[in-house]
């Protein structure tokens, strides 16, 4: 076994993300900046060519790429040594996961995330698997008198009554942009550039204006579906 | 001393000492034979002396929010069958006010879902809302566990319940769920009945025989709650709380709540999700 990183180098439309400082605008010409943005990866899985799959144990599977902290950019985990040629990765927590007993809830899991910058429903028990936060002009004023918007977006399917599913499963082909080369004593990184803008633009071009503020909402399928489209292989180191 | 007397006395310290070992022996979790298999894992958290008696310390334990000011026991008073009496809507931190009313903490073992909406599927995650919610505690986990780690008495406590003085989310958790699993309501005269151990009077088989009629299919027996979510026509409230909705998405679940469970009902007024009703006349009237 040896090491492998992928690592999530988060940008947005094509520039570097800086939080708060930096005025982007979306494909409807809203201006406005990100004072948060943060997601889980898990469940991730690595292919050979010959059809081979290695699937990390799902214990050490589960990451939190966080903006804020540069430490949290790359999901760090073992593989067999060999050729990879294809990865997949949950964004977002499984369901499995999301209903599991308490005590398999550790490390970034662990539903005692602060209200600040949880990524748990308490209320509606559940991981929020996306959040971006910020601020923008078009945004109305808020009960707390500042133009914030808040995308909080998560939905495992539900327990006892089916609901919104925004779990996604982004499966890359790596042959283009490098495979993953794990030799022993290396540790090959493969490095995504993560759009954020693609939240925002897609298939729906979101506005801010209209909706501030998506969290366990039907308009949430909309927003998961257009970040499924924000990992760009960019290279691989080996 | 006549012998009469003394065989009383003997006899009185046979109880005695009967009621003392009863007390000191300490049974754990108890399937009341007339209620089904409980919904809750017991086995994945099996009832301890030590970790219930931490789980009720926990629960009397006002640190677990912002200020230091209101406990789990603060709206869930055990002298009112768990709810806090007197109040429609739960009343909390800083005197806010939430937007429904306290229910009581019994048989949860059996119960599938928590909260009026049932946005809760598993015991262990339920003290997480309160203690969040802006209008209850108003704290954060990790804050609480900080303020446990720095008592005098908690690790030691916790090293009793569960061979480790580390105080984590699950541990707290497994705590608070072993008492609240343990407010059991199996010993009433109906309990009692239906074990055969006694029997209804004339007005009481007939109250029963009437509510087996026009009741039991919602309030089910034996735990007087069929747990299903269900819109039972009372006016929409004031604050147009759509309850299950919230947590299904679903129109159809629109204005529709748990079903609670009847026992204790003579303490656990006001009623209904928003504690609309004072007396339990009100709601039979309103059918």
């Amino acid at each position: 076994m040896t090491e492998m990183t992928i690592e999530f180098d988060n940008i947005m439309g094509g520039q570097n993300l800086f939080l708060n400082a930096v005025t982007y605008t979306n494909a409807i010409g809203e201006p406005f900046t990100v004072s948060l943005a943060q997601y889980y990866i898990s469940n991730i899985k690595l292919r050979k060519a010959d059809g081979t799959e290695y699937t990390v144990p799902q214990d050490s599977s589960y990451f939190l790429i966080k903006e804020s902290d540069p430490a949290t950019r790359f999901a760090r985990f073992k593989v067999p040594v060999g050729n990879y040629h294809q990865l997949s990765f949950i964004v977002g927590v499984d369901s499995l996961r999301s209903t599991m007993d308490i005590t398999k809830r550790t490390g970034v899991l662990d539903p005692a995330g602060g209200m600040d910058d949880g990524m748990y429903w308490g209320w509606n028990s559940g991981y929020i698997f996306l959040k971006l936060e910020g601020t923008s002009a078009m945004a109305p004023v808020d009960p707390s008198g500042q133009r914030k918007y808040r995308f909080h977006i998560g939905g495992f399917g539900g327990y006892s009554a089916p609901t919104i599913n925004n779990i996604k499963t982004i499966t890359t082909d790596l042959t283009a942009s490098g495979i993953a080369q794990a030799r022993t004593g290396r540790t090959a990184n493969i490095h995504y550039l993560v759009d954020l803008m693609k939240v925002l633009n897609g298939t729906t071009n979101v506005s801010i204006a209209a909706n501030p503020s998506v969290m366990f909402s039907d308009y949430s399928v909309n927003i998961a579906n257009n970040y499924t489209g924000m990992f760009y292989h960019d290279h691989t180191e080996n | 001393m006549n012998k009469k007397y003394w065989i009383v006395i003997i006899g009185l310290f046979g109880v005695l000492a009967c009621s003392k070992e009863m007390i000191d022996r300490f049974a754990g979790f108890q399937q009341p034979v007339n209620f089904p298999e409980p919904v809750y894992n017991i086995a994945g958290n099996e009832v301890t002396k030590e970790a219930f008696e931490l789980g009720r310390k926990l629960f009397y334990e006002p640190r677990l929010s912002r200020n230091n000011t209101v406990s789990c026991g603060s709206c869930h008073i055990q002298s009112s069958a768990f709810t806090q009496h007197g109040h429609d809507v739960s009343h909390g931190i800083d005197d806010r006010l939430g937007r429904r009313n306290s229910p009581p903490i019994m048989n949860l073992a059996w119960m599938p879902a928590f909260m009026w909406d049932g946005g809760v599927f598993d015991l262990d995650l339920q003290p997480i809302v309160p203690i969040t919610a802006h209008e209850e505690m108003d704290e954060t986990i990790p804050n609480i566990l900080n303020k446990l780690r720095s008592h005098t008495d908690y690790p030691g406590l916790y090293q009793k319940a569960f061979g480790s003085s580390e105080i984590t989310t699950a541990t707290t958790m497994k705590a608070l769920s072993q008492f609240m699993i343990m407010c059991i309501s199996s010993d009433s005269k109906y309990d009692s009945v239906m074990r055969g151990k006694s029997s209804f009077t004339v007005e009481e088989q007939a109250g029963y025989t009437l509510f087996k009629q026009k009741c039991n299919s919602c309030h089910s027996e034996p735990l007087f709650t069929d747990n299903a979510f269900r819109n039972n026509g009372i006016a929409i409230g004031l604050n147009n709380d759509e309850g299950r909705s919230e947590v299904t998405l679903n129109p159809l679940d629109r204005y529709k709540f748990k079903v609670p469970s009847l026992r204790n009902v003579q303490f656990t007024a006001p009623y209904m999700h928003d504690g609309r009703f004072l007396y339990s006349g009100s709601r039979v009237r309103s059918l």
